[in-house]
């Protein structure tokens, strides 16, 4: 742990960051952008996950492994949601989400 | 030094979801997950921080950069968001942000005086390949099959159908 710096602090940093992703995500008509909403808050989850880990459980590393599968995870993820957004461009040329609904029958 | 990358992360944070060019939100986000680096370097976790650093701002920024380039002119710039959607945004957040502070103040944390385990290589190692008590060797081979899963997938997503015509 950090001296002098308690865990609340960190927990408000990384709801402020987490809930400005939330909005974002709600705000955006954008694909790209709405992907790096998204971006943000897996890495404020990612912020929580280690700050318990190193206040709280000092002695384990449960928290350390949980945020390296969901970094893995979020390069999966977005790997696959651009190459979605690639083919979404090429057959559109638009990638905003109003027009994103030629699937629905 | 903690509040100095608590400020960059906050700033860029909104930057990245106000500003009206795409490219720069990208940088902004950039910004964000360098700072978020620094706190794990200064909570000791390097090697959570190098895998940051590799990984997030090294990887999927430069994945969403090329994607920004191949789909946007560059001098391209957002519409403002209407204001229905721009309020219903910031009041959901805002009420989130309340319930989630509410519940972080009322809780009163107690920080551990264990002595702290350090996170070196090869504890690191042992670990993540272990079948022992805390070994995390079945969530290790889940993501690299749910890896290899998303690179062939992304792989059949954006390859190009002209095959089909040249075989007619």
């Amino acid at each position: 742990m950090i001296q002098g710096i308690p865990i609340e602090h960190f927990l408000v940093v990384s709801t402020i960051m987490f809930f400005i992703g939330v909005c974002g995500f709600i705000i955006r008509r954008n694909l790209i952008t709405m992907l790096m909403a998204v971006e943000l808050i897996l890495n404020s989850v990612n912020i929580n996950f280690v700050v318990f880990n190193r206040y709280l459980y000092p002695d384990q590393l449960q928290g350390h492994f949980f945020s390296l599968f969901i970094v893995g995870i979020a390069a999966a993820e977005a790997s696959v949601a651009i190459a979605l957004i690639i083919n979404i461009y090429r057959k559109l040329k638009n990638i905003d989400v109003e027009n994103v609904n030629e699937l629905k029958f | 030094m903690f509040y100095l990358f608590s400020g960059i992360i906050l700033i860029c944070s909104l930057l990245t979801i106000t500003t009206r060019r795409i490219l720069r939100a990208a940088v902004y986000l950039l910004c964000v997950l360098l700072s978020t680096a620094g706190l794990y370097f200064m909570l000791k976790y390097q090697f959570m921080a190098a895998v940051q650093l590799t990984l997030y701002a090294g990887g999927i920024v430069v994945l969403i950069i090329f994607s920004i380039l191949l789909t946007h002119h560059i001098t391209h710039r957002f519409k403002h968001p209407d204001l229905v959607k721009l309020i219903m945004g910031v009041g959901a957040a805002l009420v989130g942000a309340g319930l989630v502070f509410a519940t972080i103040f009322s809780n009163s944390f107690q920080p551990a005086s264990v002595q702290e385990l350090p996170v070196d290589m090869t504890v690191i190692g042992t670990q993540l390949l272990s079948t022992e008590k805390n070994g995390y060797v079945l969530p290790f081979e889940l993501i690299s099959i749910l890896l290899l899963a998303a690179m062939i997938a992304a792989i059949v997503i954006a390859k190009k159908e002209k095959n089909k015509n040249t075989e007619i």
